[in-house]
């Protein structure tokens, strides 16, 4: 192992010399004092940097240079410099300067510049104060590189102890936060001191440019070397009320690879050691006031999760269908609901998302990011604009009832760490009507359904208008209408009926003679109506060939009514006659009695008759 | 059920009559779509208790074959060869499976997709069958509503609905084929009623293509193929022969036979197959007893005597050389011409006797007698009564539907999976037996309250005599009811005028009959409406505890009540997608190689496909072969990754070593070598100390058991209930990879093979040895 770590140092010092040697010395900046912290308790290795300098030459100065090892520029994930205004304890940090890639002649190739913009030149025996932040990922190299379930997972972590610049540096000192684990080895120079998990390298005072002086430190990390190697985040924006985020996670153990046979009871029995280096869950911080928060894969929901929320956030705890050992992978998704109100607003006229940028995951690195913004449809004029530099695309995604398509603004950037998460805005114009859009569309649908289904119901859909079977339906429908009519007049001769039979009732409740003629009278004259009414339609059943085998059962009817009707004006003139001569009861009973036999028996006839030609 | 009716048929007076049947058929309408949801959402508790996914083992794959037509098109589809499964021989999917069901799902996702409303695959397929069980209603309703009429029908569809035998096979994610047929069958058999009644060339010709669509979807279409010619046969012999059955007969064989050829996975066997042979004698049958007819029809009686004679005696000795030439063609056949399956039917002892692959299916085995009582509950009671019902009058659709239920019967006896078979049987004739018997009893109530016969009150009231008016006036109403029920049946009387004039005047002394006591009447109806009740309890409690477990995913209760959940198949199936390279095979006992090509995308070497019975045989051989043959064979057959399902550290009862005797029986079946008695002390299957060493030496046995005893130091098996026999043991030729969480599935690597450099210095100790080696491998693993 140390043998290996040496190899690597050497060679790589080498190149730095070699290249180094070469370099003219720059401008008449010194960095009077710096000092660097590097913070490796996860898996992103974050130095921060305190950087004074000091203008020592002529001319003013409004920009300086920043360099860094090609080796971890390419693993550089952020970087920002701010400037520090005020003195001694009143020190607040203020602007953000920018910073640029630079590519200044006759430097080593080895290395990376960068430069800042002073907000103001800085004069001859000014100073400034830099607070300069920088993560990187996959810095800490696993070594060994393959360990067993049992093992634990040891990392080496490179960089040089002094500030490589392209400046002299006066004072400067760094220190190294690792984990609160074991260390198994660190690279020892004059003024190293090891403190706990600390270890201290410097002061250092008064180095030329470019000195470089590597160190290695290799220690235990057993936190979650989670990499999610492809993220895809889609925000869709919903005017009814809803921003929609659906996570894709691709995720990968980054740290040392997992070789041998996994054992369950091992881990089981004793995760602490034989499962060290497995992480078992992430934890998401989701806004505050998430809602339908889910977590499934392409197989199904996993049920191992846990949410738990406050006013503030909403915290959400994910396990993965098995723990991941390094080089495991898994992949899943999450999605949640989060209330309109709290990400997008409106001002001079224009709507805009404001949203966060990266994973909501702690402590997660995330090789490449894409996120979607998917506005409603009927979006217009989409700016977007965002705090770091990203690349921009825009799509279209049909989604529900759509017709036109939903613009979607589709950002990457690939390299990303929970330092990314800051907001971005989406701006864009959107008529609140065009929300209508959709129902009003299913509403016209159904109606046209509808619409359809009655004109389809009403007009006469046949091929041929003048076939025979065209024209016998046609005539089957007279026939039909008529006998309808038949039967409709039969039943008003069956309703007189029954107010003759009302009257009789009336006769033997009040005895009044005169009331009962006349009711005979009035029902006379509509049976005789009724009959006349009849006569033109038997004429057309009569005549029309389709009513052929009909015909025959409705003059049945007919007839059967008509000697119905005979039969109870009999009943009835008896019943009058005996109440006129004053018979009893029992007489006029025995009178009536076969007159009343053979009526209900009509009446049976006639019903059945009705009966049968309504089946037809 | 007994609103529709009474509102159908509650006024009396014609005038109004047209109206109210409008209003009937409304409210029949709205009652049929509430069915509808009725069938669909009680088929959703899985969805809700679990969550959407596809469940068990068949559905998968169907998902699997849904997704493949959704991404790569239909001809794609057609022409797809499967190097997933069956390694090396692969699979032609578009020739072996039938496509009905995915073809629907495709069909439903494309048109949701193409109006922009994006739901996946999975949503669709999950969903298929509780639509497909709506739509089965009311299919179960138009058949009986032609058979009996609305009243009937309406009542059938409420209980197809919810009955639990095909709700087991049609909840949501129950994604399997029987989902779609069951609305084919019972769509197919109201088509051919709706032909007999009608004797309509168009219903004709749609019966021939839901027919089609039957055989697209499932391999019990032989049923529907059976059972016409039968119901043909026994029309023709009880001299019910009309020119109706011909048309509904005759064009469905045609037809039908032609478009069933279509089907790749039928083809030829449509015509070649002994299952179909009854419809072709059918059809020659109904063909010489149509021209009989006919000649019948125009030759004097005297002279078709003599004509029947003359070709009676010619016909026989044809027929009998005819006869005879396909008897000897059919039985030249080992099986007669009938497929495994079909034979089981038959003859319910041949599957295990013969074909141990067949018999190992639990849904193949016969049924106990509470399986009927959970499957058709109250139906099976109500069933006679049904049949009762069908007999007066029997018509042609009354008579087909007596046999459908009879032959069902029979065949759900033989295997527990056609009790979906029955079930829309005993639905269709429990609704004919609940409707009849609602009429029966509402009548005589109806005749013994005056106050509720409404409109017929006014001629009660007659003077003098009442008692005489008003049974007449109560059989105007049963009359009227009776219009909608007899419908079809005076329908067919229409052309044979003859019998119509006689018919009212008996029924209505018949019905005056009827009349029950009031207190009977009303009590029986109440106990009608609690037996419905107990029906419609017992059945959402089936679909909600019973049949709603999506089988990937277990629960159970803990003991403080919260729900502990076991997603041991799923966290393995993962882990192999994710960990595992594209094209390793795995190697598994049949039952999970759909779910392995589906969940986790690897290659298998058996699915629940079963076509080939010897490559089964192989992974049952291995899995019942000490450690060093059972890697020879999989390694020869380029396995990489073993998985085995364990289920002694949770109590999970259907475990691979409960399995374990299929694999050495279905083994044996190929490979003589191993023998069932090996694996069993004295005829008793055991896994503890008194195993025999076959057993505890096998490849199952320590796969699953690997480290077991570590667990409780005691290694106490909680399905078998005993402590394993061979605790502590060490694989040499496979390892660990991977372990559910409670160690459900367990998944071994083969080592690799070991370097040959130790061969140097014993160079011909060890030359001897491989070629010793070799001699095993001839003798014992078929892939050398």
């Amino acid at each position: 192992m140390g043998l290996g770590l040496g190899v690597m140092r050497t060679i790589e010092f080498l190149l730095l010399i070699i290249a180094i040697l070469s370099v003219p010395v720059l401008s008449d900046l010194i960095l009077s004092k710096v000092e660097r912290r590097i913070d490796l308790t996860s898996q992103i290795a974050r130095i921060a940097s305190t950087i004074k300098a000091e203008n020592d030459g002529s001319s003013s100065v409004s920009e300086i240079l920043l360099s860094i090892p090609e080796v971890q520029a390419k693993n550089l994930a952020y970087l920002t410099v701010k400037l520090v205004e005020g003195k001694g304890k009143a020190k607040t940090s203020g602007v953000t300067l920018a910073v640029e890639p630079a590519n200044p002649k006759g430097m080593p190739p080895a290395l990376s510049f960068y430069t800042m913009l002073l907000p103001k030149p800085l004069a001859n025996g000014d100073s400034v104060t830099l607070d300069v932040l920088a993560a990187f990922t996959h810095s800490l190299r696993p070594f060994p590189e393959k360990i067993t379930q049992a093992d634990i997972q040891l990392v080496v972590f490179q960089d040089t102890a002094h500030y490589l610049s392209p400046y002299p540096v006066k004072v400067q000192s760094l220190t190294v936060k690792l984990p609160d684990a074991r260390i198994e080895s660190y690279t020892k120079l004059e003024n190293t001191k090891g403190l706990g998990s600390e270890i201290k390298y410097g002061p250092y005072e008064n180095l030329p440019p470019f000195s470089y002086s590597p160190v290695a430190i290799h220690f235990e990390a057993n936190q979650a070397f989670a990499v999610a190697q492809e993220l895809v985040r889609e925000i869709e924006i919903s005017h009814w009320g809803n921003v929609q985020v659906t996570e894709h996670y691709d995720i990968v153990h980054g740290g040392a690879m997992s070789k041998g046979e996994f054992s369950r009871l091992d881990y089981q029995s004793k995760p602490q050691i034989r499962g060290a280096s497995a992480f078992k869950h992430l934890v998401a911080k989701l806004p505050p006031r998430a809602h339908s928060i889910y977590y499934r894969d392409a197989i199904g929901n996993i049920s191992t999760s846990h949410v738990r929320g406050d006013s503030k956030k909403t915290e959400i705890l994910i396990e993965p269908r098995y723990p991941l050992f390094g080089g495991w992978k898994t992949a899943f998704t999450i999605g949640y609901g989060l209330p309109l109100q709290d990400f997008v607003f409106e001002s001079e006229g224009k709507r805009f998302l404001n949203f966060s940028f990266g994973s909501p995951m702690h402590d997660l690195v995330t090789d490449s990011i894409t996120l979607k913004v998917v506005l409603p449809e009927g979006s217009k004029y989409l700016s977007v604009s965002t705090p770091f530099v990203v690349q921009q695309e825009e799509e279209i995604k049909m989604s529900h009832l759509d017709i036109f398509g939903r613009p979607v603004v589709v950002l990457k950037k690939a390299n990303v760490v929970p330092e990314h998460n800051q907001f971005f805005q989406v701006y864009y114009q959107f008529n609140a009507l065009a929300m209508l859009m959709e129902p009003f569309m299913l509403i016209t649908g159904i109606f046209f359904l509808f619409v359809t289904c009655i004109v389809y119901v009403h007009v006469d859909l046949s091929i041929s208008k003048s076939s025979a079977s065209y024209l016998a339906n046609l005539q089957w429908d007279d026939v039909r209408a008529t006998v309808q009519q038949i039967q409709n007049t039969v039943n008003q001769c069956l309703s007189t009926h029954e107010k003759l039979e009302a009257s009789l009732r009336d006769l033997s409740r009040t005895g009044d003679v005169q009331a009962c003629k006349a009711a005979r009278k009035a029902t006379d004259g509509l049976l005789k109506e009724l009959s006349k009414e009849l006569k033109p339609l038997i004429s057309f059943l009569q005549s029309s060939p389709p009513a052929a085998h009909i015909f025959p059962k409705v003059e049945e009817l007919v007839a059967k009514e008509r000697e119905l009707q005979e039969r109870l004006m009999a009943k009835h003139s008896i019943i009058v006659d005996s109440y006129e001569k004053k018979l009893g009861g029992r007489e006029t009973e025995n009178r009536v009695a076969s007159v009343q036999q053979k009526i209900a028996a009509l009446r049976q006839d006639i019903e059945d008759l009705m009966e049968y030609i309504d089946e037809i | 059920m007994a609103s529709p009716e009474s509102t159908i048929n509650g006024p009396t007076k014609a005038d109004s009559k047209s109206l109210r049947n409008a209003f009937g058929g409304v409210i029949a309408f709205i009652i049929l779509v509430l069915i509808g949801v009725l069938a669909f959402s009680i088929r959703l508790f899985s969805v809700i208790k679990y969550e959407s996914v596809i469940h068990e083992f068949d559905p998968y794959f169907n998902y699997r074959v849904t997704q493949f037509l959704s991404k790569n098109g239909i001809y794609d589809f057609w022409n797809w060869f499967d190097d997933r499964t069956w390694y090396p021989l692969g699979r032609v999917i578009g020739g072996t499976v039938y496509p009905g069901l995915t073809l629907t799902a495709g069909t439903i996702w494309k048109v949701v997709n193409s109006l922009n409303i994006p739901l996946s695959v999975e949503t669709v397929c999950v969903f298929t069958a509780p639509i497909f069980s709506a739509f089965a209603s009311w299919a179960a309703y138009l058949l009986t509503k032609e058979v009996k009429g609305p009243g009937a029908g309406l009542t059938a569809a409420a209980l197809l609905a919810m009955v639990p035998s095909y709700i087991s096979r049609s909840v949501a994610g129950s994604y399997d084929n029987e989902a779609v047929a069951i609305f084919a069958l019972v769509f197919t058999f109201y088509l051919y009623i709706k032909t007999l009644n009608t004797g309509s060339l168009f219903y004709a010709t749609l019966n021939a293509l839901a027919y089609f669509y039957m055989v697209c979807s499932w391999g019990g279409y032989t049923f529907i193929i059976n059972l016409i010619p039968m119901h043909v046969l026994l029309c023709i012999v009880t001299g019910r022969y009309s020119s109706r059955l011909y048309i509904a007969y005759a064009p469905l064989v045609v037809l039908g036979t032609l478009l069933a050829a279509l089907v790749p996975v039928v083809g030829f066997n449509a015509v070649l197959t002994s299952e179909h042979f009854a419809s072709f004698l059918v059809f020659i049958i109904i063909h010489v007893v149509a021209l009989a007819y006919y000649i019948k029809g125009i030759l004097s009686p005297k002279m078709f005597k003599v004509a029947v004679t003359l070709v009676v005696s010619v016909g026989l000795a044809v027929c009998c050389a005819v006869i005879a030439i396909l008897i000897a063609v059919v039985a030249s056949s080992p099986t007669k011409g009938w497929s495994g399956r079909s034979l089981t039917l038959l003859d319910p002892t041949y599957a295990s006797k013969y074909i141990p692959i067949i018999a190992s299916v639990s849904e193949h085995q016969p049924p106990t007698w509470p399986s009927y009582f959970m499957d058709i509950n109250v139906l099976a009671f109500l069933v006679p009564a049904g049949i009762i019902a069908c007999f007066m009058p029997l018509s042609d659709s009354s008579s087909f539907v007596i046999l459908y239920i009879v032959t069902s019967v029979y065949f759900s006896g033989v295997m527990v999976r056609l009790m979906l078979v029955l079930a829309p049987a005993a639905c269709i004739l429990s609704g004919i037996a609940l409707s009849e018997a609602f009429n029966v009893l509402t009548r005589s109530i109806k005749f013994q309250l005056p106050g509720i016969a409404g409109n017929s009150t006014v001629a009660s009231e007659e003077s003098g005599s009442s008692s005489v008016v008003a049974p007449s006036d109560v059989s105007k109403t049963e009359k009227t009811e009776e219009v909608a029920k007899e419908k079809p049946v005076k329908k067919n009387r229409k052309k044979e005028k003859e019998n119509v004039e006689k018919k009212p005047t008996p029924s209505k002394t018949e019905r005056r009959l009827l009349v029950l006591p009031l207190e009977a009447s009303v009590i029986a109806v109440l106990l009608l409406v609690l037996l419905g009740a107990f029906y419609v309890v017992h059945c959402v409690w089936a679909a909600a505890e019973a049949y709603s477990a999506p089988s990937i995913v277990l629960t159970s209760q803990s003991n403080d009540g919260g729900l502990h959940v076991f997603d041991d198949f799923r966290e393995a199936y993962s882990w192999l997608s994710h960990n595992t390279d594209v094209d390793d095979k795995v190697a598994s006992w049949w039952d999970y190689g759909y779910q392995t090509t589906a969940m986790a995308n690897r290659t298998v070497l058996v699915d629940n496909n079963t076509w080939n019975n010897t490559h089964i045989a192989t992974v049952g051989t291995a899995m019942s072969s000490p450690e060093k043959q059972a890697w020879e064979i999989f390694h020869s057959l380029d396995v990489k990754y073993v998985l085995v399902v364990f289920g002694g550290l949770v109590g999970y009862p259907s475990d691979d070593i409960n399995k374990f005797l299929w694999m050495v029986r279905i083994g044996g079946g190929e490979f003589p070598h191993i023998k069932e008695p090996d694996y069993l002390r004295d005829g008793q299957y055991r896994i503890d100390a008194q195993a025999t060493p076959t057993m505890l030496n096998c490849l199952m046995y320590k796969l699953s058991y690997f480290r077991f005893v570590e667990t409780d130091g005691k290694g106490f098996d909680r399905v078998r209930r005993t402590e394993i026999g061979k605790k502590h043991f060490k694989l040499t030729h496979f390892e660990e990879v991977f372990t559910t969480h409670h160690w459900m599935v367990r998944i071994y690597k083969l080592k690799p093979p070991r370097n040959r450099i130790r061969g140097k210095t014993k160079k011909s100790k060890s030359s001897r040895s491989v070629s010793s080696k070799r001699d095993v491998k001839g003798k014992r693993n078929p892939w050398h």
